[in-house]
This record gives C-alpha cells, structure tokens and sequence, in this order.
C-alpha cells in the first residue's frame, strides 16, 4: 500500500479527479459568475494563498527535522552547532540593527500591500445592490464570506449551536490552547516532527473552517441547497427533504419492530436514548482523540495480536502525555470532541445518513 | 557712500554663502536636530538605536533584533501587515465619513453620491472594502504562522489569547460595517447573522429556556444589538457607532496590548535554535 503513496500518484490523482470534474461541469458561466462575485474574490485568493503558506512552512519544517534528525545522532555536534538551519559563520552578530534592517522591510511590506490595494480598487468595483428590501428576500441570501462557515453550520445543527455556543466554544478552545499544549518543543521555529499532534489538531480545525466556507460560497445556492461546482443554480430546484431523527429511524427500522423499540418514538424513552446518544459520543469521542494522541501511526498494522499492532505506542507521546495534567488533558479532550469531532460527524450524519437530531428535547434539540 | 554699500553687500553675500554652506548638511541643522534629536549617521551604532529608541512611531521596536527574524520566510510579515491595513483602513474609513450620514433615508443616496460624483470616491470606498478582506486574511495567516513555529508557547500564551480576541474584533468589525450601505447585500446578511443572536440559550426569545425566562422579540439579546425587532434605521445608527468608533476603540486598546506584550515577552519568538527530545524533561517543571 505505501508503495504507491508518493509525490507522483497523489499529483496524478488530483489531475484525474480535476479533469473528471471538468468534463462534467454543465456550466461554466455559473461557476465564473460565483468565482467573480467581487465579494468572493478573497476566497479565491484564499485557495491559493493558504496552500502557499502552508507550503512555505512546511518546507521549513522538513529542513528543521532534518537538522534535529542530525543533531540527535551526533550528541557532540549538538554541543558546538548554532542550532539553525539559517546560515552562521563565528564572528558574526547574533543580532542585528533594527535601523535600517527592520524598518527598510517594513517599509517595502507597506509600499507593497498600498500597490496591491491600489490595483485591487481600480480593477474591481465594491458590490453594491438595490437598496435594502424587507419585502424582497434575496435568495440566496448569504453572510460576508467569512461567516460562511457558521451558516453552513445551521444545516448541521439548531441555530444556538451554531450561531452562539459553537463560535463561543471555538474562541475559548483556541485561547485555551496555549495552556493545554504541555508540549515545550517547537517554541519558535517551524517543525512537524516535535509537534505532530498539536499541528494536526490545529490543522485540522483550520481546514474544516475552510472547508465549510468553500462549501457556503461554492456549492450553495438558492434555497440553501447543495449544486455542486458547475452546476446550475436552479431557482425553483426543489429537495424532497426526507431527514428525520435518530430515534425515530431506529424505532421505525425492520431491526427497531423486530426489537420492539417502539417506545423509542416516545418520551421518555426518546429522551433517555438521545442523552445515551450524546453521552456515549463523548466517550467514544475521547477514546479516539486518547488513542490518536499517543498512537504511533507508523506501526500500526492489521494483523494479530491486535493489543499491539493497533495500538502501538508512540514513545514521544507518552513522555508528553506524562508531563499533562488531568486539567490540561480534560479540558483539551472536551473542547476536540465538542468541536473537531462533533462536526464532522454531524455533517456526515445529515449530509450521508439524512439524520436531522439525535437527542431531541421539549427544550432543545440536537 | 556707494563704497560702502558695495561692502556690506559684499560681505553680506559672503556669509549667506558660509551660512548655506553649514545647511548642506541637512542633520547639522538645528530644525533637523529639534524633530530627530540624533543624526543618522549609519557608520555609528549608537546613532542607529537611538534612531529607534527616540522615535515616538518606532519605539515598540527594540534597537536590535535576531538576525534571522528579518527573513522573510519565518513571520511573513502578516502581522505588520495586518496593523498596517487598519491604518488604512481607519484612514479610509474617516475620510468616508466624511460623505455619508447613517441614516434609512440617506444611507444608500451617499454611497451612490460617493460612486459617482466625490472625486476618487469610489476609489475610496472600493479601498475600504478590499482592505478590510484582506485584513481578515491577513490575521487568519498571522495566527497560522503564530501556530506553525509554536510561538504561543510559553511566555506568550496571554499575548496568543489578546490575539484571538483581536481576531473577533476583525470579524466584527467587517460585519458591522457589512450593513452600512443600506443595500440588499448587507440587509440580507445582517438579517441572518441577527437571527442567529434571537436563539441564544437563555438570553434569546427562540432559544433554549429563553421563553421560560421572559424572553420576547421585544427585550432579548438580538433586540439590544439592532436597537429594535427588525433591521431598521436603528440598526444602521448601531452599525455605524460600533463600526466606527465602539469597536476601533476597543481593538486599539487589545491592539496596544497585544504590540507591548510582544516586547515584554522577550520579541518575536524566533527564528529560536531547535531544542532536542533528548533535552526534554521528563516531568514539567513546576511554577
């Protein structure tokens, strides 16, 4: 299998999907008319400008673990090297003016960023629309496209979920990140080695956000509903939304009658279930973020003993894990299941199994 | 009598000469020496701190700094950016204040005015826009890199939380000014990001035991934010208040904050020698 996970098959497959995509794209003008929107400009830039940056930083990355790698295996040049993969000869200056080194680049970033603007406000105009209507509901009507991403959410979950206690979760999840990290490697220069789990936490939190917006722009269109890049965006498309509720799935499934699940349609049988539901999420969810934070990904093989081969663990890990406290560790395990995990698993629920709730209350419904 | 003019000319003619000779050198003059206290003579050190040292608009920098943290691959330089494009856009921003009044029956008229008959007006107001896009970019790509080199790290992990707060502030500040046209675009998107704030738990008439607390249209949280129950003229006055002064206020504050927590905390964070598993303690030090 890993024999053909390399630079070329992964490019290759993404030409492949890209020229299938092509071929099927129904209608270029749709797709052009969304990608100009002058308000959907940034996220063009964005597509481009985050798999750069990240690009840039992961090549730093790799140059530093090489420099690690070197350096852990020779203890005596460890003692005598500067430690940077930036040039060092003795004699130089460990620092440097600020005047004029700092402040000339400064200088230029400022020059550079008014030229960009410059041409960005000449070439392209600030949309401006009929005056505002409450009688004529703009359809689709959008958020700016930074807040995309929690519209998305409201077809994943109630809008207090999505619109208040999800944006408060993540703010705090963030501004408590620092204090949960108990990681003292990678503190000021770029690696992915010393940081694995901590990056892709961060990564993938980042990614989803993205995700959610490029779906929010490009893929929904009148009505809220899903056409995919190309398509037409039909106004009088009509979805036969046939979504229903965990419970009720299961109760009205053949294995539910056969079970005698029945009472699952009622309170409280429907509330009881839904808060084992929820409940037991949270416990699987903290298994897995448990075995992700200290799985060695290398070893893990799918043969027996399973005990070892699926569970194989991650040395470094474990010397991080011990220096966590139970604070550190608990509030990292709440903020990942209700947010990293949570979402995810809500969308596929909805978008793939066409499950609306999975604990519904007389007070709220999630 | 004619002699003697002739020489006080003359002599006057001379030391205009001498004097100008002494302004060649622009730093040698006392207007230059009264504004910059110090010349900048390159070849001296010491002239080149006090450069920054007795500089009001330079001073948050240090004199020196690492010689790597210059390069531009290690900071991208998106936070100075992204400081520089809220100079822009508060420069813009008053400059556009300047032609438009928030009110329902003007709002949308000034901006019309200012598209087609200000001059560089719509210039202006297009400036105002991009950099405010591209301000909301820029802080999402100074937290990435802020992420990637582990820069939250301890000292700083107050100064990363002050971030996230300016980040909100961003965004808000966008969505404020999103509905200050008056036009169905902001209408609309301000009508749907309000309707999130009437569902908040407790506080919100359509939230969890929000009725059961006495929550209605008339008095919930969504109801404080636009000053009424629908998006009306008294949401464009609120808009407009946050937008241009509420919230620049408050982020100027978190922003001075954030800048003199940088220089407290020991300057930016790298480019720092990496340090080896194998010099990690085993169990974190205690305090």
């Amino acid at each position: 299998m890993k024999r053909f996970i390399n630079k070329w098959t992964i490019w290759g497959a993404l030409v492949v999907i890209t020229i299938i995509w092509a071929i099927n794209v129904s209608d270029w003008h749709q797709l052009w008319k969304i990608s100009s929107a002058p308000d959907n400009v940034p996220i063009v830039a964005m597509l481009f400008l985050v798999p750069f940056f990240t690009w840039l930083g992961i090549k730093q990355a790799v140059a530093n673990d090489r420099l690690i790698d070197e350096l852990e295996k020779d203890p005596k040049a460890a003692k005598t090297h500067h430690r940077k993969v930036e040039p060092w000869r003795p004699g130089w200056a460990r620092e440097i003016h600020v005047w004029p080194y700092l402040v000339r680049v400064e200088f230029l970033a400022t020059v550079i960023v008014t030229v960009v603007l410059f041409v960005w406000s000449i070439t392209l105009n600030a949309p401006l629309e009929e005056p505002a209507n409450p009688n004529l509901t703009m359809n689709p009507s959008k958020a700016p496209w930074y807040f995309l991403g929690l519209q998305e959410m409201l077809v994943y979950f109630d809008p207090w979920i999505a619109g208040v206690v999800m944006p408060s979760i993540i703010m705090v999840g963030l501004m408590a990140f620092p204090y949960v990290d108990s990681n003292p490697l990678g503190n000021g220069y770029y690696t992915l080695k010393q940081r694995r789990f901590a990056l892709w936490m961060f990564g993938a939190g980042f990614l989803m956000w993205i995700v959610l917006i490029v779906i929010g722009t490009f893929i929904r269109g009148p009505g809220w509903i899903w056409f995919w890049p190309g398509q037409t965006w039909d106004h009088n498309a009509v979805v036969f939304d046939k979504n229903v509720d965990l419970h009720d799935m299961i109760a009205t499934s053949a294995i539910g009658k056969a079970l005698h699940l029945g009472f699952l349609a009622y309170n409280p049988g429907k509330f009881i279930f839904g808060m084992l539901v929820v409940g037991g999420f949270f416990l699987v969810g903290g298994l897995f973020f448990h075995w992700l934070m200290t799985v060695d990904l290398k070893r893990i093989r799918l043969r027996r003993p399973f005990k070892e081969n699926l569970f194989p663990k991650n040395e470094f890990e474990q010397k991080i894990l011990a220096r966590t406290s139970l604070l550190q560790y608990l509030t990292f395990q709440f903020f990942a299941v209700s947010v990293l995990l949570a979402l995810p698993v809500k969308l596929i629920l909805r978008l793939a199994l066409t499950i609306k709730y999975v604990w519904v209350t007389p007070w709220f419904n999630i | 009598m004619v002699e003697r003019v002739k020489d006080t000319t003359s002599a006057l003619k001379d030391r205009a000469i001498d004097e100008a000779k002494g302004y060649s050198d622009p730093q040698d003059t006392q207007l230059w020496k009264s504004i910059f206290r110090v010349s900048h003579d390159r070849s001296d050190p010491r002239n080149r701190s006090l450069a920054i040292l007795s500089n009001v608009f330079l001073h948050l920098h240090p004199a020196k700094i690492n010689r790597d943290a210059v390069r531009y691959p290690f900071t991208w330089g998106m936070g100075g950016i992204t400081f520089y494009l809220f100079i822009v856009l508060t420069f813009t921003g008053v400059l556009l204040m300047f032609y438009y009044h928030p009110t329902k029956a003007d709002a949308f008229r000034d901006i019309l005015y200012l598209e087609h008959d200000v001059p560089f007006g719509k210039l202006l107001r297009n400036m105002h826009r991009w950099a405010a896009h591209l301000m909301v970019i820029t802080t999402w790509l100074h937290m990435f890199r802020v992420v990637l080199t582990g820069s939250y790290k301890r000292p700083r992990e107050f100064n990363w939380c002050v971030g996230v707060v300016l980040l909100v502030l961003t965004l808000l500040l966008s969505f404020t000014g999103y509905l200050l046209p008056d036009d169905q675009l902001g209408f609309w998107a301000v009508t749907v990001g309000t309707n999130m704030a009437r569902a908040t738990p407790m506080l919100g008439h359509d939230g969890p035991f929000g009725p059961q607390l006495g929550m209605t249209a008339y008095n919930d949280v969504r109801f404080g934010l636009l000053g009424g129950s629908i998006v009306d003229a008294n949401a464009l006055l609120r808009s407009y208040i946050w937008h241009c002064i509420g919230i620049p206020l408050v982020a100027s504050i978190f922003m001075a904050v954030h800048f003199w927590r940088i220089r407290k905390d020991g300057g930016i964070s790298g480019p720092a020698p990496v340090v080896l598993e194998s010099e990690m303690k085993a169990v974190a030090k205690k305090k």
